[in-house]
């Protein structure tokens, strides 16, 4: 048993134990309050194109309790990207039910429940940085001076303090990005679905924004969805991680992270971190197998 | 400053090849003229004269190439003498104070404006609500859109005297409300072509993300895709304008019109006169410079202000 894909398979085997006991805590202590606010069961999505159907997401089925930091990690065409967009009512599922808040996809959009926070910061240029911000706020007719102080403290939020009267051209692009956050938050929903924002930007500022968006999360108690293609990235942010493969689009794993709620870049060396990772890399590989 | 060497060299260039072209265009009424003088040619009668290339002409008459170039109504007239002429009906006759004379063309430059401003109001107006109609109405797209590019395959000389006949025929006795209807006619169709493309220019997730705002699509028109619309239109609003200023000569043309710069060109044709042809000629081609200028200088006031500009 000692030979080295053994011990991969021992320290497999730990992870997933110390996960079990973490979740059987954590519903012992708060048995009422993680009542889940985005629950799918059995969700069904078929594309119908020109080279026939495409079974974008095959019985998902999901809770995600509040403040929760969930990241979706799989290759492209494994459905995640497509669950985010169900969740807010982007895309309706063919099969199976979900809900938000405990209403439908639907209701939760109408009532904002939620920000959106696209892979492109995708901030009108004709506009200033607070104007993007103030944007949602304009269209959900909040006063000017209820828009003012709100620009203003989620700015300071993703630490863009006096940027707001430029314009986006005038922006690096991590910067961007952390203003299309800023325009997410910016309307207090209590949840934030976001699909690849840091996608676009080079290793450093992607490592930088992770940190700042761990403080927000722990600042503001958010639930976040996050979509990712990159296992640190993944692993280092969330609270409960999602395993997705491809054709059909399905879950094939769900770890729940035994790490802490405050996470210094460093932990990303620690033997626990890497377990996590390992287990991510293994059941994407899984995923991929019958690919092959 | 740097840009004024390859613009001189163009311009230069341009002025040259005219100049040199004027010998040959001319040279056969010229000859006609000195004959009548009196002259000795080669050959002798303008029958003669028929059968043989301008080029050996020059040749074997040289002495007569200075004519080509001083001729009173010359097949192709100088730029100098297209320069005097122009002069002489605009800024000579301005000096003295009859700017507004019937043989100015300051005088016919503003009547073809007048129409071509009209023509550009309604125009642009009526293309800007089509591609609203287009880009919010799959019934419409389909309906209005192929007829929208038929209407640009009629030749306009055709359409035009049509048009002026059947304004007159509903009692429309000013002259220039058939000649704005041309000019629009003309100029609607960039601005339609423009802006549909301009409407829809807003990617995919900007409309998504407006409909995570629940935003009405009222709000998505106002917003998102009249904003990213606007450097679309002014685009089109440079061709627009000259289109329309094209449409308003090509009104004047057929109308039996007596005023505007379309009216001069006939007129000049008609009499023999071709420098007022030239004249009126160039006084168009500044007038459109002048106007697309306008609005290019618009254009970037408009983005600057908007912050699309650096």
């Amino acid at each position: 048993m000692r030979t080295n894909g053994g011990s991969d398979l021992i320290r497999d085997l730990a992870a997933t134990q110390y996960c079990c006991q973490q979740e059987k805590t954590d519903v012992t202590i708060q048995p009422a309050i993680n009542a889940p606010v985005i629950s799918a069961k059995g969700l069904d999505l078929t594309f119908q194109t020109g080279d026939g159907p495409v079974h974008a997401l095959r019985d998902v089925s999901l809770d995600i309790g509040k403040g929760d930091f969930v990241s979706f990690i799989g290759p492209s065409g494994c459905g995640k990207t497509t669950f985010l967009r169900v969740m807010a009512d982007l895309e309706q599922p063919t099969a199976g039910q979900i809900t938000v808040n405990g209403t439908s996809p639907e209701a939760a959009r109408k009532a904002r429940a939620y920000g959106y926070v696209f892979q492109a910061a995708g901030l009108y240029p004709w506009r200033t940085i607070g104007g993007n911000i103030r944007l949602p706020l304009e269209i959900m007719g909040y006063d000017r001076a209820d828009q003012d102080a709100r620009v203003a403290r989620v700015l300071d939020l993703v630490e863009l303090g006096g940027f707001e009267k430029k314009y986006p051209w005038q922006l690096s692009g991590g910067m961007q990005q952390r203003a299309s956050i800023a325009r997410a938050l910016a309307f207090d929903a209590d949840i934030l679905l976001m699909d690849e924002p840091f996608g676009a930007l080079d290793e450093i500022v992607r490592d930088h924004l992770n940190e700042q968006l761990l403080k927000l999360w722990d600042r503001t108690d958010k639930t976040i969805c996050f979509v990712t293609h990159s296992i640190p990235e993944a692993v280092y942010l969330s609270t409960k991680i999602v395993v997705m493969s491809p054709r059909p689009g399905r879950i094939t794993d769900v770890i729940d992270s035994p790490l802490p709620r405050v996470r210094p870049l460093e932990i990303r060396d620690t033997p626990e971190f890497l377990e996590i990772a390992h287990r991510v890399r293994e059941g994407l590989r899984a995923g991929h197998a019958y690919d092959d | 400053m740097r840009n004024a060497l390859p613009v001189l060299t163009v311009l230069i260039a341009i002025l040259a090849i005219w100049y040199v072209a004027v010998a040959p265009m001319n040279i056969r009424v010229a000859l006609d003229q000195a004959q009548r003088a009196g002259a000795v040619l080669q050959p002798e009668t303008a029958l003669e004269r028929q059968e043989v290339s301008v080029w050996s002409l020059m040749l074997r008459n040289s002495a007569q190439i200075g004519q080509t170039y001083a001729m009173e109504r010359p097949r192709l007239p100088t730029p100098g003498q297209v320069a005097t002429e122009l002069w002489s009906t605009t800024g000579e006759m301005a000096l003295n104070g009859r700017a507004m004379s019937k043989r100015s063309l300051i005088y016919h430059g503003w009547i073809t404006l007048q129409s071509t401003l009209w023509g550009f109001a309604l125009g642009t107006a009526l293309g800007i609500l089509g591609a609203v109609a287009i880009v919010y109405s799959r019934v419409v797209n389909m309906s209005l859109m192929p007829w929208a590019i038929i209407s640009q395959t009629v030749p306009i000389v055709a359409l035009a005297p049509m048009i002026i006949v059947v304004s007159s025929q509903l009692g429309i006795q000013d002259r220039a409300v058939p000649k704005a209807i041309i000019s629009a006619y003309l100029c609607y169709f960039p601005v339609l072509v423009g802006m549909v493309k301009g409407l829809r220019s807003p990617a995919h997730a900007q409309l998504d993300l407006l409909k995570t705002y629940n935003a009405s699509g009222f709000q998505a028109f106002l917003k998102l895709r009249l904003p990213a619309s606007v450097p679309y239109l002014f685009t089109s609003l440079k061709v627009g304008i000259a289109a329309a200023l094209v449409g308003t000569i090509v009104g004047e043309l057929p109308t039996g019109a007596i005023s505007g710069l379309g009216a001069r060109i006939l007129i000049g044709d008609q009499f023999g006169t071709p420098l007022a042809i030239w004249a009126a000629l160039v006084a168009a081609a500044v007038l459109a410079g002048v106007l697309v200028t306008l609005l290019d200088i618009a254009q970037r006031v408009t983005l600057r202000r908007m912050g699309m500009a650096p």
